[in-house]
């Protein structure tokens, strides 16, 4: 557990990433998030439920650095994301693994290269990459389609690729951003089941979502939010709106 | 990363043959205004060198007062080259000149003496001095010796052609500067938006930790891959391009034969079109990306 080395401790328990009164206003009558608070600790497995434009993306997207906050911050273990310096902040997002409705692959490149150049991107040598991207390929069952272009692979297939990507560099944490979003109800089931897999391997999952099956059957904590605001943090949450 | 921008330039296919043929147009531009510039240097000079101004001195002029005038001109700092004709030889070239012609030769010879004078012929070092040189003639002391000087005669056209050739450096000058920089301009443009259809793609490589650099570079490699390519299809075209147009070329401004000295400056010209070609390619790549790997907001 070598996060544990520099978390950030308050009282007795142990936080990997601490949103603290994190605003995101686009423009006067646009406010995505209003003075949210959240923490979560190592291994949980949290979802993010609420309507779209409730603030569940732009949650994710604070942390991943990809959008400043307007005011408030926004730490992983004790790093305040947005201020860190170009260099640092690759490094930061190499221990998140990050997963989206639309996948994200990179369309001239296949399904083998796509993850393959996480690792790259990770200054990772050639050994480790010819013997970590088909360990992944296989236990996302998807070692006959390595070469395959994202063109030539269904929905179901392309998020397996994506979250082959994402775990690839075993990161500390997975975000996954609406990742059920196009995919139909058994294509589903397997990729809830992979990250359910991938979280009891030791990683944090944080799960946006707004599918109310998925979120009944894994009864795990649920973070609701509404409007911008959170309005109900369960251990052992259920869909309810 | 060279690898990876080789790859990347294959698989964009149709856009690395755009960017690559709008490059060789702009390295074509620039190609051709070298070469026109050229043609247009040594035409002027040609011209140049055809104007001097003569000195005609009186059948009394001493030889020793004329070498005296030739060393004084020679000291002047506008003189270019002087030529010495003396009398003797003035003769023998008119008899020659005029060998053909019975009667002029008759003539002369039952004249018995010789009835012309001595000249100098002077060059300047710029047409422009040619006023100074016959003003410095005309007011020293050698006045007495010196029958005409024809550049009274000469002045207009010497003055015309003095303000055409500086005329027309001037106008190749911003052609050239125009014109090449509307072909960058367009190469640039032509790059960015490959790069822009790149941009998802940017973006992705920075949601899985790549840094700037290791994003940048592949970018970088295609641009000279881009520089390099254009710089050979063009120095492909120029080669028929010189077989054919070399010696009209050279009969028409009287300058050196084209196509031998693109032989001779083969490889001075294709580095010149290559870094060219090269910095084009990179500085542009180097702009575009600038732009998607700036943190957002």
């Amino acid at each position: 557990m070598k996060y544990r080395a520099n978390a950030l401790y308050i009282s007795s328990f142990v936080i990997m990433i601490y949103y603290d009164h994190v605003s995101k206003i686009y423009t006067d009558t646009s406010t995505a998030l209003e003075d949210v608070s959240l923490t979560i600790e190592p291994q949980e497995f949290v979802s993010l439920v609420g309507q779209s434009g409730a603030g569940k993306s732009t949650l994710l997207k604070l942390l991943l650095a990809e959008e400043r906050p307007s005011s408030g911050k926004v730490f992983f273990e004790s790093l305040d994301v947005h201020k860190l310096s170009n260099g640092d902040l690759p490094k930061v997002r190499r221990r998140l693994g990050a997963v989206f409705q639309d996948y994200k692959l990179l369309p001239t490149k296949t399904a083998y290269e796509n993850i393959a150049f996480a690792m790259e991107a990770a200054g990772k040598t050639e050994d480790e990459i010819q013997k970590d991207v088909p360990q992944v390929l296989e236990l996302v069952g998807l070692s006959d389609k390595a070469w395959h272009f994202p063109s030539e692979l269904s929905g179901g297939e392309l998020q397996r690729v994506a979250i082959a990507r994402a775990i690839v560099n075993r990161p500390d944490v997975i975000l996954a951003d609406e990742p059920t979003g196009n995919l139909d109800p058994i294509n589903t089931w397997e990729i809830i089941g992979l990250l359910d897999k991938i979280n009891e391997l030791g990683t944090t999952v944080i799960l946006a979502t707004h599918d109310k099956d998925v979120i009944n059957s894994l009864k795990r904590r649920v973070v609701t939010l509404e409007k911008g605001k959170i309005v109900r943090d369960e251990k052992r949450g259920r869909y309810v709106l | 990363m060279v690898k990876q921008g080789v790859v990347n330039f294959w698989r964009n296919g149709w856009v690395s043959l755009a960017t690559v043929l709008i490059m060789v147009i702009t390295l074509f531009v620039v190609g051709t205004l070298f070469f026109s510039n050229l043609l247009l240097t040594s035409a002027l000079q040609s011209l140049e060198k055809k104007v001097d101004i003569s000195v005609y001195f009186t059948n009394e002029a001493q030889e020793e007062e004329i070498a005296s005038l030739q060393i004084a001109l020679k000291r002047l700092a506008e003189v270019d080259s002087i030529e010495y004709i003396s009398r003797d030889d003035a003769l023998a070239q008119f008899r020659q000149r005029h060998s053909a012609n019975a009667l002029i030769t008759q003539s002369l010879d039952e004249l018995g003496e010789n009835p012309l004078g001595a000249t100098i012929n002077v060059k300047a070092k710029d047409p422009k001095q040619y006023a100074s040189i016959s003003r410095f003639l005309e007011s020293g002391s050698f006045g007495s010796i010196i029958d005409k000087i024809n550049y009274r005669q000469n002045q207009v056209v010497i003055d015309r052609l003095t303000s055409l050739i500086a005329a027309s450096r001037a106008l190749g000058l911003g052609i050239t500067v125009v014109l090449a920089f509307i072909a960058i301009l367009v190469t640039f443009n032509t790059i960015r938006l490959a790069i822009y259809t790149s941009k998802d793609e940017i973006s992705i490589m920075r949601l899985v930790g790549a840094s700037n650099s290791y994003i940048r570079g592949p970018f970088l490699v295609e641009g000279m891959i881009h520089g390099l390519l254009a710089t050979i299809v063009t120095m492909i075209i120029f080669w028929p391009l010189a077989v054919w147009l070399g010696p009209k070329a050279s009969r028409f401004f009287g300058g050196p034969n084209l196509f031998n000295y693109y032989l001779t400056n083969f490889v001075a010209i294709f580095l010149m079109l290559l870094v060219v070609g090269v910095v084009l390619g990179v500085i542009s790549s180097l702009i575009a990306t600038r732009r998607y790997l700036r943190e957002q907001n």
